[in-house]
């Protein structure tokens, strides 16, 4: 009862640099756990959107702009190919499956991407998951100015099915590059949690021969998406189609290219927990100053501890504790920022590439932040300890008569 | 039950050398015993208090407390002894703001042996007529009453030996009065022996078993009258 009764009313009578003190640690904590979570998750989320297929061929041009551009939906198409190079790769007897992509407009800054009905019938966007048009849609014809939306996109445009709507040219929003073709909707996609989400799909041909678009390119394509009865044909392919040809790109593995593209920017991540680590570090050392600097006004109601029978080493585990407690009180709080800043981030991230973060997902970082915070302050709380240690009994309490 | 014996305590001056404040051949108190020694500001009689509790350490000389040595003891098991056989009732209560009435007293009791024992603390603070008074903090009580939380505080450790350094010195003559009388009986009841110093001859005159401290101090700084030390330096 004695020490949690000391800790508790030392904390209630410095109640303001308490909660001061504490929130710079549930900053701190927050912080480094929304870094750490983010990152991870996001990785993880990325290189499992990036299963679906082995390899995208495209034009020549950088391997990580044609992933992007062709899983992801982000980046622009390096250029085209000719229909010629996807019959090509589609009857190579290494190809199990092989989708074409056609990109190039928009709807109100939501992509719009031509592609064939078996991508959405067919392919296993992740293991044993297959794309499905929620009840009262269907599928698009092969020839019909009809589109598929998904999930994000349709509840962001406000798209039901027997909506229409008319594309914009090119990749960004730009409401004078209005094309005249009207496409109605046929289906809703049921979430699937990536950047599928916030496409529309419509017809390849669709793409292909909008008004305004050249002509002589209404067979092209953007990209071809591919999956490899097996993984040596990737190396075979790599070195057929990149290392002897220079018209395409063949880029081959998917997941190493984007693992390989995390590991360019860890230097982002790692400017981020330097940040988080700094936060905490100084509210490690506010909970030093906090304490130590109340010292003075402490050091009396120490001294009548240590005349009632307290010993130096209960005042000295009584300064710790009071400083254990402010950092899990601000690691407590750290939980509240930490899923504020989760959430905020997830829909940017959500908003901009269709990944979707699981917010409640575990993760070691969510237990030993606040543990290890925990122990910082304490650790920081040692330095007034030593003070309050060798409070002068006597000196402290009443003038020698 | 209190046996000093050549206990001498020294202090550095402001010039560097040390002055000796207290320097006592033979003291005694029985167990249950009730005495005053009289002294006036600057005589060492709260530097004589501190070093039979504990809280100074003595430069020389024994202070026996139930048979056990107490200046020779290390300070962690003084701290201990103190807690388990001495109440101390200070001038100033030294009340502990933030704590309750009733959390001053509990505290009186956590770090002694027996630990706490709530029905005691507040059948106490009955005792001293503070009943009504447990969740209020010392700043919203009277002198007095602070006076009487101090009382309990001080017994709240059934205590062998109770120390009162001029516990009315803060209070008007009536209440020094009751105070007083309110201290030596609850000693009386708890068995606890009394050891009050005061320069107040009212407070003295009810004491049959009154001492001059001068006449037990046999401290030459005192005598030739040097200026009585800081705390600080009576710590060193």
């Amino acid at each position: 009862m004695t020490l949690p009764l000391i800790v508790y009313r030392s904390l209630r009578q410095h109640a303001l640099s308490t909660l001061i003190t504490a929130g710079s640690i549930a900053l701190a904590c927050g912080l480094l756990m929304t870094v750490w979570v983010v990152k991870t998750q996001a990785q993880a989320a990325f290189v499992s959107t990036s299963t679906a297929f082995d390899a995208v061929l495209g034009a020549r041009g950088s391997k990580l702009q044609l992933v992007l551009n062709g899983i992801f939906h982000l980046e622009a198409s390096p250029g085209n190919l000719a229909a010629s190079d996807y019959e090509l790769i589609r009857k190579h007897p290494a190809v199990k499956t092989a989708i074409p992509i056609a990109v190039g407009d928009n709807l109100r800054g939501y992509r719009i991407v031509g592609t064939v009905p078996q991508l959405l019938t067919n392919v296993e966007y992740a293991p044993g998951k297959k794309y499905a048009v929620a009840p009262g849609g269907k599928v698009f014809g092969e020839a019909a100015r009809e589109a598929v939306v998904g999930s994000f996109a349709a509840e962001r445009l406000g798209l039901k099915v027997g909506s229409s709507f008319q594309p914009f040219h090119g990749l960004t929003f730009d409401e004078k590059a209005l094309h005249e073709e009207v496409f109605t909707v046929t289906g809703i996609l049921t979430p699937t949690n990536t950047p599928a989400d916030k496409v529309i799909w419509v017809p390849i041909k669709g793409v292909q021969t909008m008004s305004g678009h050249d002509p002589k390119a209404a067979t092209d394509v953007s990209a071809v998406l591919i999956q490899l009865r097996a993984a040596s044909a990737g190396v075979m392919l790599d070195l057929m189609i990149n290392k002897q040809g220079n018209r395409m790109t063949f880029a081959y593995p998917v997941g190493a290219i984007m693992a390989d593209f995390f590991g360019k920017i860890s230097w982002f991540d790692r400017v981020l927990a330097l940040v988080a680590y700094l936060v905490a570090l100084v509210a490690a050392g506010s909970v030093l100053a906090s304490i130590y600097n109340s010292m003075s006004a402490r050091q009396r109601d120490l001294a009548i501890l240590r005349a009632l029978g307290a010993r130096r080493r209960t005042i000295f585990g009584a300064v710790v504790a009071e400083a254990a407690c402010i950092g899990a009180l601000g690691a407590a709080v750290g939980f509240a920022i930490y899923f504020g800043l989760l959430t905020l981030v997830a829909g940017v991230i959500r908003a901009q590439t269709g990944v979707v973060l699981d917010v409640t997902e575990g993760h070691a970082v969510l237990w030993m932040c606040p543990l290890a915070m925990t122990a910082l302050c304490a650790l920081g709380g040692a330095v007034p300890a030593v003070k309050a240690y060798r409070t002068p009994v006597a000196e402290t309490l009443a003038p020698v008569s | 039950m209190l046996l000093v014996a050549d206990l001498t305590k020294s202090f550095v001056t402001p010039e560097g050398g040390r002055a000796e404040i207290v320097r006592v051949g033979r003291f005694k108190l029985a167990a249950g015993e009730q005495r005053a020694l009289r002294g006036e500001s600057g005589s060492g009689k709260t530097t004589f208090l501190n070093l039979i509790a504990g809280i100074l350490a003595a430069d020389g000389g024994r202070v026996e407390l139930d048979g056990t040595d107490m200046a020779a003891l290390p300070e962690a098991k003084r701290d201990r002894l103190r807690a388990d056989k001495i109440g101390y009732i200070f001038q100033t209560f030294n009340l502990l703001q933030g704590y309750t009435v009733l959390e001053n007293v509990l505290l009186g009791m956590s770090f002694g042996p027996r630990g706490v024992d709530r029905a005691r603390a507040v059948e106490l603070l009955r005792r001293v007529g503070l009943e009504h008074r447990l969740g209020h903090f010392p700043r919203q009580l009277s002198t007095g009453q602070q006076q009487r939380v101090a009382v309990a505080r001080a017994l709240a450790n059934r205590p062998k030996l109770v120390l009162a350094d001029e516990p009315t010195g803060n209070l008007d003559r009536t209440s020094a009065r009751e105070a007083l009388a309110l201290i030596r009986e609850v000693c009386r009841e708890n068995g606890a022996a009394l050891l009050l110093v005061s320069h107040d001859d009212g407070v003295l005159a009810q004491f049959e078993g009154m001492q001059d401290f001068a006449v037990i101090n046999e401290a030459r700084a005192v005598r030739v009258g040097v200026t009585p030390p800081t705390t600080t330096e009576a710590a060193k």
